[in-house]
């Protein structure tokens, strides 16, 4: 929302000391505007031309669809592995983001704090497919063996069911990748939220005789809960839409419950390994899976708005 | 001075006087964990740094949170183990950090070099990476053009960018009112979250539509590029914006000077360091975008300076293609290296920018004399 | 449940800075204490010794004794918790937890101890608490309101009843009243005064008149410019100190005629 920073224009000009408006001042706050509006443009236009190349998808006859069954039976699996790697790596990734910005905010060292908030940081800006690389090439070699493990030993889950894939490439490996990748955005958000707890709700923990965990259950915790969520949210949003990490280290294939064997794919993953190569109808059916994908992640995002301004009497913000 | 005399401290029944655990119990627990961790280690299926870390980490979970319950109480072992977790997540973290930054470092700087900074890939077969590795043909192929590629494209995408991005900040922050700039906040924020492989559909799909089906060029990557980066500008402009205190502008209507001229003349210099720093990380954000550029610039193995007709290779694009779809099936190490040598190039590149981002805010902070 | 205070000789450091040297002071249970002196002469950082607050800020130590019933609260194996516990504290702004009913911020201390609390318990400590801080005819009803939504003078009264519903043997507050408006202030010095029945209370005001009405013994903290360290000057009954202090400085800052 736009906060009134400058009493509004047409309050001003309500008593022009000159007949004649300033032309520099229309054009300027005409370009500005039309600036903005280009954006909705843009946007209107994002959601014109996929539902335009999108439609043939759902008017053309379900056999000549990628599987021959129809657009739903083709786009439920990679559904399925959009969410469950954005899930694993959202299982993953909350509590260490969490205990990484608690240790930043209220356990590290005051000095030391900075320099490891400006470490997270640098997590955030290595590019996707540097991920992906390191992914497929040194952590898929390093986890194969606890996938093994956990084919053998947990094998009767259903998401556990072996023989685990002896290269790595499975979807926990590609979870993980999205984890390591998710993780600062989370770390980030809730570090801020964590620093600006008033020290006047951290002392009255304390002097109720607090300990220093009571204290962050007490005051922090409760006083970072919006940021937390949004910040996850932003997190299984990044998660969801993330391409390379998962077209590079997942060895793709049908649907399967196991995380631990290939197979599976996501609808990002499926668009980037397929589309370059692409033609006619299977380039429609690929840009309705990229639709569906954004409406999954602007429901994601939605939620987290949703959230946040819930509950706002309890917020502190007063 | 009224001075009582103290009486004598320390009576022996004491409420205050906690049970409480020497002080440096916790250190002593964590080398004694780390020894018990590494016989374990060596017991269980023989010595490795992950399973030996795992070990300690336990013991030293278990031992320090039970000693602290049965001596001190429940809640101070509480407070202990929370600390002993979050010190661990922390720790855990460092993990893919390090191991990224090295392996990148490690495998990158075998290939890196001048030569492969300024040569493309023309020409260059699985063959010659074949003779490389027996050893008898120099290793050859670099990423010139994919650099040139990146370039031009990063620029493309900042020129579409910037303007639109820093104008709209401008309209929210100083014009905006009602419907039409809720709307465009709104509609911002629902930009942050487009993924990116969307943003390079929909420029492929417009790009099918005007120019026909299947054109891909360096530019179809630009305007996929800003879809990404436009809200990012908008939002760190915005912000930029919003800190300037008004005082200043009211200081300039007083004088008599015209919105647009306070706004060009007076609020926009006063952010523009933040402004400008904001722009970078931008620029950094896209300039490792892979997704969008794979469905819209294509890959090629020449140098394209035109980014307005042909296939042209980025950066992202390049490494990608390099890691999947080495030039020789039997022998792909030489394009592995290739990966990693352009790997390396792109995140130093986002490094630098970071930096740059940095001492932009620094040194163009406004000077506040003090 | 009220217990005496004793400090010998305290020194309090930020870092290498002395802010307040050689505090030695007995404080008696069942009685209000004030402290005054002019800004920045120690005695917010002093009171905040006497329940070990002080080491939130970073760098800050002490070097001396605070004997609680003759406990040091500095002894070796005392952990700064428990003292908490038995000196409870009230800020200079009231700090209700935001994110807690009215109900939740008063059993906020009890729940840390005692996680197993029977409803009728809690019940019991609530009101007990809130009708000790004079504040249970005026929120009875809205019991799971959040604590934020009341006036600033109820707010404080609710920091109180927070302090004592753990049943502290002493109660710091930190100029209480500096942030409510003179009806509120009222309200807090009539429960100062119904309060020192069962707690040991020291407060820190700025308000001369506030420290003539409620206090029993009243210590005056000076400084002799910046960058020296605050000292406690004089201590003596709230009378004696108000009209016939024995130092030429306390005269001359409880008349007005202060620098």
């Amino acid at each position: 929302m736009t906060t009134t920073a400058t009493p509004p224009p047409t309050e001003r000009r309500s008593a022009p000391p000159r007949a004649k408006a300033r032309p520099g001042d229309r054009i300027f706050s005409r370009s500005a505007q039309v600036a903005g509006i280009l954006i909705l443009i843009i946007l209107a236009g994002v959601a014109a031309f996929l539902v335009r190349e999108a439609l043939p998808t759902f008017t053309a006859d379900p056999s000549e669809i990628d599987g021959g069954e129809g657009f739903l039976s083709y786009v439920w699996p990679l559904v399925f592995g959009t969410v469950a790697a954005a899930l694993i790596a959202l299982v993953v990734a909350t509590p260490l983001a969490l205990g990484i910005a608690l240790f930043i905010s209220h356990f590290a060292p005051r000095r030391l704090a900075q320099g490891l908030g400006y470490v997270v940081d640098l997590l955030a800006a290595i590019p996707s497919v540097v991920f992906g690389l390191w992914g497929i090439q040194w952590l898929a070699p390093q986890v194969q063996p606890a996938w093994a493990w956990l084919a053998d030993n947990l094998g009767f889950i259903p998401l556990f069911t072996g023989p685990a894939s002896a290269t790595g490439r499975t979807m926990m490996t590609a979870g993980l990748v999205l984890a390591v990748m998710i993780l600062p955005i989370i770390t980030a958000i809730s570090r801020e939220v964590f620093l600006q707890t008033p020290t006047l709700h951290e002392e009255a923990a304390l002097a109720l005789g607090a300990t220093r965990w009571e204290m962050i259950r007490m005051a922090v915790l409760p006083f970072g809960r919006p940021g937390i969520i949004s910040g996850i949210m932003l997190g299984l949003g990044r998660a969801l839409g993330e391409t390379m990490a998962v077209a590079m280290v997942l060895s793709t294939g049908g649907f399967t419950w196991s995380m631990l064997t290939s197979g599976n794919n996501t609808i990002a993953a499926e668009i980037a390994l397929d589309f370059p190569e692409s033609s006619g109808l299977k380039t429609n059916t690929l840009i309705a899976a990229g639709l569906v994908l954004f409406v999954i992640t602007l429901a994601v995002n939605m939620f987290a708005r949703w959230i946040v301004s819930r509950r706002s009497e309890f917020s502190g913000a007063n | 001075m009224s001075i009582d005399t103290l009486p004598p401290a320390g009576p022996a029944s004491s409420s205050l006087a906690h049970n409480q655990l020497p002080r440096y119990t916790t250190q002593i627990v964590l080398v004694a964990s780390l020894a018990v961790g590494a016989g374990l280690s060596a017991v269980f299926g023989g010595f490795s740094p992950i399973r030996f870390a795992v070990l300690s980490t336990l013991v030293f979970l278990i031992v320090n949170t039970t000693l602290s319950a049965v001596v001190e109480g429940r809640r101070k072992a509480v407070d202990k183990l929370v600390t002993a977790l979050v010190y661990t997540a922390f720790g855990i973290a460092l993990v893919p950090l390090i191991s990224v930054i090295w392996s990148v470092l490690d495998n990158g700087l075998e290939r890196f070099s001048l030569d492969f900074l300024q040569t493309s890939m023309r020409n260059v077969t699985g063959l010659n990476d074949q003779q490389a590795l027996e050893g008898a043909a120099p290793f050859i192929g670099g990423a010139y053009h994919a650099i040139v590629g990146t370039f031009l494209i990063t620029a493309l995408a900042s020129v579409i960018s910037v303007p639109i991005g820093l104008l709209t900040s401008i309209y929210l922050v100083e014009y905006g009112r009602g419907r039409l700039a809720r709307a465009i906040t709104f509609f911002v924020d629902v930009m942050t979250g487009i993924p990116s492989i969307v943003a390079g559909l929909f420029a492929a799909a417009l790009f099918a539509v005007l120019f026909g089906v299947g054109t891909r060029n360096g530019f179809a990557g630009a305007v996929a590029l800003s879809v990404l980066m436009i809200p990012v500008v908008v939002r760190s402009s915005e912000e930029m914006l919003r800190i300037v205190p008004n005082e200043l502008r009211e200081a300039a209507y007083a004088l008599g000077v015209p919105k647009w001229r306070t706004i060009v003349r007076v609020v926009v210099p006063t952010a523009i360091s933040g402004i400008a720093s904001g722009v970078t990380l931008a620029i950094a954000r896209v300039v490792g975008e892979t997704a969008p550029l794979i469905v819209t610039a294509g890959f090629t193995s020449s140098i394209n300076t035109n980014p307005f007709s042909d296939w042209m290779m980025s950066l992202p694009a390049y490494v990608y293609s390099q890691a999947m779809r080495p030039l020789s099936g039997s022998s792909p190490q030489p394009s592995f290296d290739r990966a990693w040598a352009a790997a390396l190039t792109l995140i130093l590149i986002v490094m630098v920018l970071n930096l740059v981002a940095r001492l932009i805010a620094r040194l163009f902070a406004p000077k506040t004399g003090r | 449940m009220s217990k005496r205070i004793d400090v010998g000789d305290l020194n309090v450091y930020y870092g290498s800075f002395l802010a307040v040297e050689g505090v030695s002071m007995a404080i008696e249970p069942r009685s209000v204490t004030a402290f005054i002196g002019p800004s920045g002469c120690g005695k917010s950082t002093f009171i905040r010794t006497l329940n070990r607050m002080h080491e939130v800020i970073p760098g800050a130590r002490v070097q001396g004794k605070v004997l609680l019933d003759g406990e040091d609260l500095y002894g070796s194996n005392v952990d700064p918790v428990t003292v908490r516990r038995q000196v409870g504290m009230v800020f200079q702004r009231p700090n209700p937890f935001p994110t807690m009913s009215i109900r939740d911020n008063v059993l906020a201390g009890m729940k840390l101890n005692s996680s197993r609390m029977s409803r009728n318990q809690a019940n019991e400590i609530v009101e007990r608490s809130l009708q000790g801080a004079n504040l249970w005819n005026e929120v009875k009803d809205r019991l799971d309101k959040p604590g934020s939504g009341l006036s600033g003078g109820q707010q404080q009264r609710l920091c109180i009843a927070r302090a004592i519903a753990i049943q502290p043997d002493v109660l710091l507050m930190d100029e209480p009243c500096s942030a409510l408006d003179p009806i509120s202030t009222l309200a807090i010095e009539d429960l100062i005064g119904e309060l020192k029945q069962n707690y040991t209370i020291v407060i820190v005001t700025h308000n001369m008149q506030q420290a003539a009405r409620v206090s029993d013994r009243t210590a005056f903290f000076n400084i002799a410019g910046t960058g020296k360290p605050g000292k406690l000057i004089e201590m003596d009954d709230t009378t004696k100190i108000f009209t016939n202090p024995s130092v030429k400085a306390t005269e001359d800052y409880v008349s007005g005629r202060f620098g």
